[in-house]
């Protein structure tokens, strides 16, 4: 009789991705082709079924995800029936921006901040669905469902609406925009637990296999392709890793696992000691450094 | 697995932040490059020397880490091998009863947190009135710091007791007390050594549990419609959450505009369902073409739907700007954001002594009961029986603010548009335990007529079939609810007016209720009828004639009234109004048991009484 927790998880998602389509001129689903992105493309055909998701997805590309995330963005977009929008930072593209060069949180200001609310003006959305869970990040754990941004996409964590019951106040002034977080109340084991649950497809890059790494700031990053610089003399080792977490691939840190199944993945997660954005390389620059970034504009 | 929503309650000084911090460590939540940015930052700014600082853990916004303040609402998450936990951590000052609200209305369970060494205080009243109010019905005191007073028992037995009897006051009606340090681990996992006298459940153990509240479940089927979908000319489906009450393919429903249809359809993206329950988002299909738009209610077709524009509520006030009477503001409920005006505001509420003060606004963080005026009428239900039809949210117009939040309480009497039909599910739950129909049996009729005979053998009849019952006799009442009052016509009318409500109130509550009333005029006996739901009351008239009835005269009372000793005496000098469409009539040729066996089967059967119970036209 009693609903489980990932169907109680599943239905508030549903309710929230329904609240925005009812309330809200023109959504968009930001896919950022991860493993949260796959559960809220799940979660939305569940919404709106039999109706496709009534709202594009958009990637906001840096052009330095994993080969095998590309491949996963054709496929998905294809197999939803869904537009796919794809954002490429012209500014960033003409002048070559990379991680290598710039550092991370230059490239990840210019790629990703700028890039989206480059996209978000283009398009004129005014409300965009992101895969953030309170779980990951304190200043996250504080973050509303439905977050406001300034018509210049900034964030004011000191005035956010209260959310009560089920009950979102979705109304603004021109120029505004809401980031919508209808995994808020998701944790990362919840997250794969669902994905275990609904067999739902992910990047093979969650799973175990030999892949050529090198090691970076204490961090093993995979030699994804050639624009990796490779020091004199140095040769890629092989290694069984796997992924938690994924982004920019020479800002994601690989982990050594043996897990080459959800199930065994799940059981890695329960016994694992570290968070899964330790392998994210741009949260480590100061304990405050999300929110920095996302009173910016950053999701 | 399943899920429970929980909220702690105490201030910075109570240990909250290191009790939260103690339960996602003991869960295994906090990882090891956690546990290092932690240590780095508790050397820093740490509170606890050396040692760890679990509350920098949860102050997420480094405002608040800076100030070791927390501000906001924080939601955190563990989970253990038998249950996932959601907590909303919320600062306990009083200028953050906004948060401490948002936090708690959407909590199952409370953790109130006391201070060992300090006991219930002001904040502690504070937090449990927020609790009830926001209707969270189970609590958990935890004792806190009970290393700092030795681990002595007749600390915790005092505060435990002081607690309780201020609980009762305020109707919080379960709570669990326990002993704990959170610094030291003691009873959250387990015991520890140090509190031996202490029998009851480790923390950890009575969050893992505690009954998820299925009430909701008993109730009859709601959902609010949220989207219509429409892919196609083909398909027109109705997508909402169920918010109390299930739903089975091929049920009956109804809108709150009165059409009715049949569920054909429960369709999901895995294949259609047989039944879905409470807190499900579903999408249904109707046999009939009928107009429904996003808002409306749609209920199980045997329920009724309570409908007004005008209503008492309790608001909570979370804008700088104050509230004031007159001003007219959004209010979004459910689906629907209306215009809604505040009309007088009865009180607002010292929230640290639970006076009522006379207030002609709010302002931010009070609270306050008003009255609010609708623009178009709207299904509802009271927030006490459902958080998602009575809960609302208001907004301000220019800012577009969430600017408060309030809970309708009921419908105002005078509300136009009003298809008053009183809903309280929580009768038919409490009923249901009893496994019997509540209901009043109102016996009217001259004194010495027999009421009290008759609703005497009806009530021992009733108790051997084991069904629970209450007579409320007009002589034994007299002596005590109602000894002030006197035999004049405004006396007997609140003498009656007071029995009605009482009987309502156990009935409520799920007896089988026996009023024996002279109860002469018609007016009340009406009034006493309109309490009560349509087929619970039953008016049982017993119809002796005067003379027969004087000739009886059992009390001697008919012979004072004749000789002018007694005023205003029923028959004599004050007048008799005889049922018009009783639904039982008892006359003076039928037996004793005749009589009781005749109502009893008359009160059991109600509902093939509509025709006869006509006589009032309350609805």
């Amino acid at each position: 009789m009693h609903l489980s927790h990932l169907q109680r998880l599943e239905a508030e998602s549903i309710h929230i991705f329904r609240e925005v389509v009812a309330e809200v001129e023109k959504p968009v689903m930001l896919y950022s082709i991860g493993k949260d992105s796959s559960v809220m493309l799940h979660l939305a055909k569940k919404a709106f079924y039999p109706a496709p998701p009534p709202f594009p997805l958009l990637h906001v590309d840096t052009t330095w995800k994993f080969r095998d995330m590309y491949a996963m963005r054709t496929q998905m977009a294809a197999e939803m029936g869904m537009e796919l929008l794809v954002h490429v930072n012209p500014e960033a593209q003409a002048a070559g921006i990379n991680p290598f060069d710039h550092g991370s949180a230059v490239h990840t200001n210019v790629w990703k901040t700028q890039g989206l609310i480059q996209a978000l003006d283009k398009f004129r959305f005014d409300a965009a669905f992101g895969g953030a869970r309170r779980d990951e990040e304190k200043s996250r754990a504080k973050e509303r469902v439905f977050s406001f941004r300034s018509a210049q996409h900034r964030w004011d964590p000191k005035n956010q609406r209260p959310e009560l019951w089920r009950l979102y106040n979705t109304r603004k002034h021109l120029g505004e925009s809401i980031r919508v977080f209808p995994l808020s109340n998701w944790t990362e084991l919840d997250v794969w637990q669902y994905i275990y649950q609904e067999n739902i497809p992910i990047v093979p890059l969650y799973f175990t296999k030999i892949r050529p790494v090198v090691v970076r700031e204490g961090g093993l990053i995979m030699v994804d392709d050639e624009r990796m610089p490779l020091k004199p003399g140095e040769i890629p080792m092989q290694k069984k890793v796997r992924f938690r977490t994924l982004g920019c691939y020479p800002l994601t840190a690989a982990i050594e696992s043996e897990a080459t199944t959800l199930s065994e993945i799940i059981q890695e997660m329960q016994l694992t000691t570290t968070s899964e954005r330790q392998g994210r390389m741009i949260d480590n620059d100061s304990s405050g450094s999300m929110e920095k970034k996302k009173q910016e504009g950053y999701f | 697995m399943s899920l429970l929503r929980f909220i702690t309650c105490g201030s910075v000084d109570d240990g909250k932040s290191t009790l939260i911090g103690r339960l996602l460590y003991e869960s295994k939540m906090i990882f090891e490059d956690q546990l290092a940015a932690l240590e780095r930052d508790s050397k820093k700014v740490g509170t606890r020397g050396n040692e760890i600082d679990y509350a920098l853990l949860l102050d997420g916004l480094q405002a608040e880490r800076e100030q070791g303040i927390t501000i906001d609402v924080a939601y955190r998450f563990f989970s253990t091998d038998r249950r996932k936990f959601i907590v909303a951590d919320t600062p306990g000052h009083e200028q953050y009863t906004r948060n401490m609200v948002t936090g708690a209305s959407t909590a199952d369970l409370a953790i109130i947190l006391i201070d060992a060494r300090k006991g219930v205080l002001v904040q502690t009243r504070r937090h449990s009135y927020l609790v009830s109010l926001l209707g969270i019905r189970r609590v958990v005191l935890a004792i806190n710091k009970l290393d700092l007073v030795g681990y002595a028992p007749e600390v915790f037995a005092r505060i435990e007791a002081d607690y309780r009897a201020f609980a009762a006051q305020i109707g919080l009606p379960d709570i669990v007390c326990i002993p704990i340090s959170a610094v030291h681990g003691d009873n959250i996992i387990e015991p520890r050594g140090n509190t031996p006298w202490y029998q009851g459940p480790m923390l950890m153990e009575h969050l893992e549990t505690v009954p998820v509240d299925d009430d909701l479940q008993a109730q009859p089927f709601r959902m609010p419609v949220q989207w219509v979908n429409r892919p196609n000319l083909d398909f027109r489906g109705f997508a909402g959450t169920i918010v109390s009450g299930s739903l089975h393919q091929g049920d009956l429903i109804k809108t709150q505009s009165g059409h009715e249809s049949r569920v054909l359809r429960i369709v999901t993206a895995d294949g259609d369902l047989q039944k879905a329950n409470v807190n499900q988002a579903i999408t249904i299909t109707l046999a009939d073409e009928i107009d429904i738009s996003r808002g409306d209610l749609l209920v199980a077709s045997d329920s009724k739907i309570a409908i007004a524009d005008q209503f008492e509520a309790m608001i909570v006030w979370m804008s700088a700007e104050p509230m004031l009477r007159g001003r007219s503001y959004l209010m979004k409920i459910g689906y629907k954001t209306i215009n809604v005006t505040v009309s007088p505001l009865k009180y607002k509420v010292n929230i640290n002594t639970l006076e009522h003060l006379a207030a002609d606004k709010l302002e931010l963080n009070e609270i306050g009961a008003c009255e609010l005026e609708l623009d178009q009428a709207i299904a509802f239900e009271p927030y006490t029986v459902n958080r998602d039809l009575g809960g609302f949210i208001l907004i301000d117009r220019m800012t577009n603010d969430t600017i408060g939040a309030g809970q309708l309480i009921f419908a105002l009497r005078r509300s136009q548009n009003v298809h008053w039909q009183e809903v309280d599910v929580n009768r038919h739950v409490r009923a249901k335990n009893k496994n019997q129909k509540p209901c009043v049996i109102w016996f009217t009729g001259l004194s010495g007529a027999g009421k009290s005979t008759i609703a005497n053998l009806v009530e021992k009849k009733l108790h051997l079939q084991g069904k629970h019952t209450y007579l409320l006799d007009g002589d034994n009442i007299r002596h005590g609810l109602n000894k002030d009052l006197g035999f004049t016509a405004e006396d007997r009318v609140e003498n009656v007016r007071r029995v009605a409500e009482v009987a309502a109130l156990m009935a409520d509550a799920g007896l089988i209720v026996l009023v024996s009333f002279i109860s002469p005029f018609r007016s009340e006996r009406r009034m006493a009828r309109s309490l009560l739901p349509k087929d619970e009351f039953i008016e049982v008239f017993i119809d002796v004639p005067l003379n027969i009835a004087e000739a009886r005269d059992p009390k001697g009372l008919y012979k004072k009234a004749r000789n002018g000793e007694l005023k205003n005496f029923t028959g004599i000098d004050s007048p008799y109004e005889r049922p018009e469409a009783a639904e039982v009539v008892i006359i003076d040729t039928d037996t004793l048991e005749e009589a009781a066996e005749r109502i009893i089967k008359v009160s059991q059967h109600t509902e093939n009484l509509h025709g006869k119970a006509q006589s009032s036209s309350k609805h």
